[in-house]
């Protein structure tokens, strides 16, 4: 099996012209139309912000926390790094829009069979043998496709080779666990909206803490709950009984 | 069973507000059907989930409660006082459970999926586990409701059948009910950079919950003065105390919990801040839980009647707040754009809350809910409780 793959996305070197977007678009068979922001009909986008260009798009999580909270499992992590969504499951409950930290999946709110959209790494792409779209497109290699562990190498190496250039952080590398989009940026990553109070612990952790505790807690207190009517029955009943025999008397 | 009808003036009044209503009703559900949720709801990428989960659900089935705390003090705890109330609440949490399955359909982006929930599960989603309480919470219910159904058209042997399964019943129901309630709040657990600080907390399933019970017991009190007013059946005052009690309780737990929750996580250091989730959040905590304990600790307002009313509504105010501030206000500000629902959500909502009212008022007019107090108390208990008690079996 090969290794996980990765993106690499160096901020220092987008020069803003958006080929990735519409690389991405012609890749995914989507409407010309531009957005502003990531939505149905755009799974990635260039923003700028004072000067500097910055790509979003889904960060692939190791521990995707859409996954862990659709209900019918529409999502998957593949070992390939594609977080990837299987439309014919959904039930259009959303939570996985309420939940994403990078507020990346989008809906289709027009339509009357909605589904969810997202980058989905050019998973079918990449089964061919290709790499992302995006990564293809980009000319000044501002986004990179490779393994994760030489991409993280190749970031952790720019960070050292280049003082002063780039914020010691790349931003991906633990974040809720880990990503598979990985950002080197020459400015603080909130200054992009980029979330940065986020653990290394995976969010889904959260719930499953919880989550995990139910069958336990369903059977003791099915004991529990039972043990208390029995407990109180048993003593009205004998109640009854002495005063039966009470009346007898 | 008897009722009273104030005026026929005030009936048509209340018909013609109902038909407006549904009419408004229809045409959000025409829309909301034919051109999706883009033309029908405020709801964005920024903003998924609104009014009907934040309302509707949350709200409702929260609201719901009282049913199953109720089920529990009457057949496990065995304090068969509380047996002339039972009905009325069951009934409200059956309903309330059947209007929130049909906002859920709404809200639902292909409602005709629903039934995947059965077949692709997911045991690591929450959703997945409200989805699962709510189906067999809902068939619980369904059950519980049925023996006043069947006494209603005389049959004997189901409405026997059901009482010797009616503790297993309860039991699951309670299992259900308190998973339920308090999944509802381990929704948000995944989401603490979102949900601002005041109602994210890694506790917030027991806040929930807590919160449900005695939102539960504000209910049953509510409804008791209502059904008073509209239909005469009025409850005896110790029960309505005795559920103040367990109500003032709830609530000291749940403010000793918050503070505690605010303690651990510094959030008292932002909690005079100038910002509108600050405002809210007082209020919040004003009109749920600091007014209603103080009214619920004077024990002349606690013994009153219509003290227990107000404290019902101050705590239902409350209870509806924090469930919108936790759903819709507490995500404004990571969402980083304003929600306010449109017509067709406020008007659909409108439409389920008064088929709901409707079908209860229908209910109580043609179905056996409400007992006559005066046999209640001479008998003290009813023919289910003497049942399950195996009395019958003795000398009367």
């Amino acid at each position: 099996m090969s290794k996980p793959k990765a993106l690499l996305i160096d901020i220092t070197k987008c020069i803003g012209c958006k080929a990735c977007v519409y690389a991405c678009k012609e890749a995914n068979h989507l409407p010309e139309k531009e957005d502003e922001e990531l939505a149905s009909t755009s799974y990635t986008v260039v923003k700028e912000k004072e000067g500097v260009y910055y790509r979003r798009l889904c960060m692939h999580c190791n521990e995707p926390t859409c996954a862990s909270v659709c209900p019918v499992k529409a999502f998957e992590k593949t070992p390939e790094g594609p977080v990837t969504y299987h439309g014919k499951k959904c039930i259009g409950c959303r939570y996985c829009i309420q939940a994403c930290p990078f507020s990346v999946p989008t809906y289709e709110w027009e339509s009357t069979k909605p589904l969810v959209r997202k980058c989905t790494m050019c998973a079918e792409r990449q089964k061919q043998g290709k790499i992302t779209a995006c990564s293809e497109a980009c000319p000044t290699g501002a986004t990179i496709f490779g393994d994760r562990d030489e991409l993280l190498n190749e970031a952790r190496k720019r960070i050292q080779e280049n003082p002063g250039q780039y914020v010691d952080h790349i931003y991906g590398e633990k974040e809720a666990g880990g990503t598979s989009v990985l950002f080197l940026s020459s400015v603080p990553f909130e200054k992009f909206g980029f979330p940065t109070n986020l653990t290394e612990e995976p969010l889904s952790d959260l719930t499953w803490k919880i989550m995990s505790k139910i069958p336990n807690y369903v059977v003791v207190s099915g004991v529990f709950l039972y043990g208390i009517y029995w407990i109180i029955n048993r003593r009205m009943e004998t109640k009854e009984l002495k005063n039966k025999s009470k009346d007898k008397e | 069973m008897e009722t009273k009808i104030n005026s026929p003036f005030k009936l048509t009044f209340w018909k013609g507000v109902l038909i407006v209503i549904w009419i408004l009703g229809i045409v959000a559900t025409i829309v909301r059907f034919s051109k999706g949720l883009g033309a029908s709801t405020n709801l964005s990428d920024q903003f998924p989930w609104g009014l009907w989960i934040g309302f509707d659900i949350l709200c409702g089935i929260g609201l719901a409660a009282g049913g199953f705390t109720l089920a529990a003090i009457v057949y496990i705890f065995h304090i068969k006082r509380f047996y002339p109330i039972l009905r009325p609440t069951i009934l409200t949490a059956f309903l309330g459970y059947i209007m929130m399955i049909f906002a859920l359909l709404f809200d639902l982006g292909q409602p005709w999926r629903i039934w995947h929930l059965l077949i692709y599960w997911n045991p690591h989603s929450v959703l997945f586990e409200v989805g699962w309480c709510v189906m067999l919470y809902t068939t619980v219910l369904a059950l519980e409701f049925s023996p006043i159904l069947f006494e209603r058209l005389g049959w004997g042997k189901p409405r026997k059948w059901i009482s010797k399964v009616l503790i297993p019943l309860v039991i699951a129901g309670v299992i259900l009910s308190t998973l339920h309630q308090s999944a509802l709040g381990s929704l948000y657990l995944i989401m603490p950079e979102k949900l601002y600080p005041f109602w994210y907390s890694s506790i917030i399933p027991f806040l929930f919950f807590l919160s449900a019970v005695a939102v539960g017991c504000a209910m049953v009190i509510f409804e008791s003065h209502l059904s008073y007013r509209a239909f005469g059946h009025r409850l005896k005052m110790d029960l309505l105390a005795d559920l103040g009690r367990i109500m003032l309780v709830t609530l000291v737990v749940y403010a000793i919990l918050k503070i505690q929750d605010f303690s651990g996580r510094g959030v008292w250091s932002v909690i005079f801040q100038n910002r509108p989730e600050t405002y809210l959040f007082w209020l919040e905590a004003l009109v749920g839980v600091i007014v209603p304990v103080i009214m619920l600790a004077i024990k002349k307002i606690r013994l009153s009647e219509r003290g227990l009313y107000y404290v019902a509504v101050c705590t239902i105010t409350g209870f509806l707040l924090n469930r919108l501030n936790v759903s819709v206000t507490g995500m404004e500000a990571s969402s980083g754009v304003h929600y306010f629902p449109s017509w067709m959500e406020i008007s659909i909502t409108l439409a389920i809350v008064a088929t709901g009212f409707f079908v209860f008022s229908l209910a109580v007019r043609y179905l056996p809910i409400f007992e006559h107090p005066e046999e209640e108390s001479e008998s003290e208990s009813s023919e289910l409780a003497e049942e399950i008690l195996n009395v019958d079996t003795m000398p009367k």
